[in-house]
C-alpha cells in the first residue's frame, strides 16, 4: 500500500496536532522522572537490604577485670544461638580503625574503658533478636545486641513502596497517554467523518482509512514522546550527582545501563498511540457502510 | 450486474420503495425519474450497497448483498463509479489528486499520462492543480465524473449530475456519459430533467425507470 498517499487523505489539522505532540511530550517527560524514581529506589532498597541488613553487633560493657569472662560468656551464648552464621570479636586494631575518625590517630586505646564489640552475621534463617538479648542479659550482664535490621527494615520497606509507586506512576502515565491519544484521534475522526464516507464510497477498505489516521497519530505520539524523553533525560542528567552523604534525594537518576531504560518510553508511546488510534478508527468505521 | 427480486428499501421500518424486480445488464442505459423524495437517491445508494434491501433478494455482481463483508463491499465499489449530487471531494487535495483517489485508495499507482487524458476528456486539464472549492458547479460535476470513471468501472451511477448545470454544460456531461455507455459501461442516471432524457434517447437506447407510489416502474416509450 502506498503509505505516503494514505497519509495525504487526512486533512492537515494544526491545533490538535500540536496538542497531541505537546501532551505526548509532557507525558514522556513525567515518565522519565517516574522511571528515574523507580530505578533509584530500586537501587536504594537493594543496597540497604543487602549490605548491612544481615549483620549485627554485640556491645559488651564491663569493668576491665571482668571483660574477658564476659566476652567468653557472650561468645558461648552466640555459639549456641541458632540463626548466626559467623561471629567474632573485633581486635584492638579494628577498634582503633573504627574510632580513629572520631578521636584521631594517637588514641591511647589501652587507657580507655572501651566496650568490646562482637560482630555477627546472620544466616538466611535470621536470629530471634529478643530471645538473644534475654539470654545475654542472663549470662553476660552489660552485653547489648545492636540489631541493624531493626532500623533498616522500615527504610527498606519505604524504598520498596517508593519503587512500587514509581511503577504505578509509569502505568498511570501510559494509561493517561492512551486515553489522551484516543480522545485526539476520536476528535480527528469525527471532524473528518465526511472524508471517511467519501473514501468508503470510492472503494477504500477499512485498513487503508484506519492506516491514514493511525500513521498520523502514531507519528505524533512517537515524536512528542521522543522530545519529552530527551528533555527529561537532560533534566535528570543535570541533577546533582549522588554522593555518600547525599542519601536518597540526590540519588535520583540513572546509572550505567539504566540510561537505556528511558529510551523505551517513545517506543511504548508509539505502540500505545498505534493501539489507541486503531481501536478508535475501527469503532468509527463500524458506523459507516 | 445488479439483480433485484421483490426488493424493498426504506428507513426505520418504513418502506420507501417496495416490490422492485429488475435486472441491470451490462451495457444498458437507464434513467431514473420520479418526484423529489420518491427515493431516487436511496435507489442509487442501494446499487452501491450503502443501503441494504429490507426485503427481497438483491445480487450485486452475482453476490447476495447481505453476504458481502466490508472489504468485499469496498472491492465492489471499485467496480462502481458514482457521481454524487454534491460530488464529495476531499477539499484539501487538488482536482487531479481527487480524480486519482480511487486508484490511491486501492493501492494502485497513478499514471500521469492517463490522468491527464482523463482530465482533458472532461475539459479540466488546466484546473488539475486547483482545489475543489475553487471550481464552478459544472467543473465539479465533470471532476466527479472523471473520478467515477478513473477505475474503469463496470457500472456508472449518477445522481442528478446536471442539477446545477446550464443546458449547454448538461449536454456536454450527457455526451460524456453516452460515450462511456458506448464503451460498454452500464449507466444509471437519476434525474428529473425530461429534456435531458429526450436528448439522450436521440443518442442511445435508454430506458426510463420511474418511481411513483412507492413502486419502481419501467416507463413507456412515450417520453
Amino acid at each position: 500500500m502506498d503509505h505516503a498517499a494514505s497519509a495525504r487523505v487526512v486533512p492537515p489539522t494544526g491545533f490538535t496536532a500540536r496538542l497531541t505532540l505537546v501532551t505526548a511530550a509532557a507525558m514522556a517527560f513525567l515518565a522519565v522522572f517516574a522511571l528515574a524514581l523507580s530505578l533509584a529506589t530500586d537501587r536504594l532498597a537493594t543496597r540497604w537490604s543487602d549490605a548491612l541488613a544481615r549483620s549485627a553487633t554485640v556491645r559488651i560493657t564491663a569493668p576491665a577485670e571482668e571483660m574477658d569472662t564476659r566476652l567468653d560468656s557472650v561468645m558461648k551464648v552466640l555459639g549456641e544461638t541458632p540463626g548466626i552464621r559467623t561471629f567474632r570479636a573485633l581486635d584492638d586494631s579494628e577498634m582503633d580503625a573504627l574510632l580513629q575518625p572520631w578521636f584521631g590517630a594517637d588514641l591511647p586505646l589501652d587507657a580507655l574503658p572501651l566496650p568490646r564489640l562482637v560482630e555477627l552475621n546472620e544466616s538466611a534463617q535470621g536470629i530471634d533478636a529478643k530471645g538473644l538479648q534475654l539470654r545475654l542479659d542472663a549470662e553476660a550482664p552489660g552485653a547489648v545486641l545492636d540489631d541493624h535490621t531493626r532500623w533498616r527494615r522500615p527504610l527498606v520497606a519505604a524504598a520498596e513502596r517508593m519503587r512500587f509507586l514509581g511503577i504505578l506512576s509509569l502505568l498511570l502515565i501510559g494509561g493517561a497517554m492512551a486515553g489522551m491519544i484516543t480522545l485526539a484521534a476520536q476528535a480527528a475522526l469525527a471532524a473528518n467523518v465526511q472524508v471517511i464516507r467519501t473514501l468508503r464510497l470510492i472503494g477504500a477498505q477499512d485498513r487503508f482509512i484506519a492506516l491514514a489516521f493511525v500513521r498520523r497519530f502514531t507519528g505524533r505520539g512517537l515524536a512528542g514522546a521522543a522530545a519529552g524523553t530527551a528533555l527529561g533525560m537532560i533534566a535528570v542528567a543535570f541533577l546533582p550527582a549522588a554522593n555518600d552523604a547525599g542519601g536518597f534525594l540526590t540519588g535520583l537518576g540513572f546509572s550505567g545501563a539504566g540510561w537505556l531504560w528511558p529510551l523505551f518510553i517513545p517506543v511504548l508511546a508509539g505502540i500505545v498511540a498505534y493501539g489507541a488510534t486503531q481501536m478508535a478508527a475501527m469503532r468509527m468505521l463500524k458506523g459507516i457502510r | 450486474m445488479i439483480e433485484l427480486q421483490n426488493v424493498a428499501i426504506g428507513y426505520s421500518g418504513h418502506d420507501l420503495i417496495s416490490e422492485m424486480s429488475l435486472r441491470l445488464v451490462p451495457g444498458s442505459f437507464h434513467f431514473l425519474t420520479g418526484p423529489s423524495g420518491a427515493g431516487k437517491t436511496s435507489f442509487l445508494k442501494m446499487c452501491y450497497a450503502e443501503m441494504l434491501p429490507t426485503a427481497g433478494q438483491m445480487a450485486l455482481f452475482g453476490r447476495d448483498v447481505h453476504s458481502i463483508n466490508r472489504d468485499e463491499r469496498a472491492m465492489m465499489r471499485q467496480r462502481i463509479g458514482v457521481v454524487h449530487q454534491d460530488c464529495q471531494f476531499l477539499d484539501h487535495l487538488s482536482v487531479a489528486e481527487n480524480v486519482a483517489l480511487p486508484l490511491t485508495v486501492s493501492g494502485r499507482s497513478v499514471h500521469g499520462q492517463e490522468l491527464r487524458e482523463l482530465l482533458s476528456w472532461v475539459g479540466l486539464r488546466s484546473q488539475a492543480d486547483a482545489l475543489p472549492p475553487e471550481l464552478s458547479g459544472g467543473e465539479r460535476q465533470r471532476a466527479a465524473l472523471a473520478r467515477a470513471v478513473m477505475m474503469s468501472p463496470d457500472i456508472l451511477l449518477a445522481d442528478e449530475p446536471t442539477g446545477n448545470l446550464d443546458w449547454e454544460m448538461s449536454l456536454r456531461l450527457l455526451t460524456l456519459l453516452v460515450e462511456l455507455n458506448r464503451m460498454g459501461k452500464t449507466v444509471v442516471i437519476a434525474t428529473h430533467d425530461m429534456n435531458l432524457i429526450r436528448q439522450a434517447k436521440a443518442q442511445v437506447s435508454a430506458r426510463v425507470l420511474r418511481i411513483s407510489g412507492h413502486r419502481l416502474q419501467l416507463a413507456g416509450a412515450d417520453l
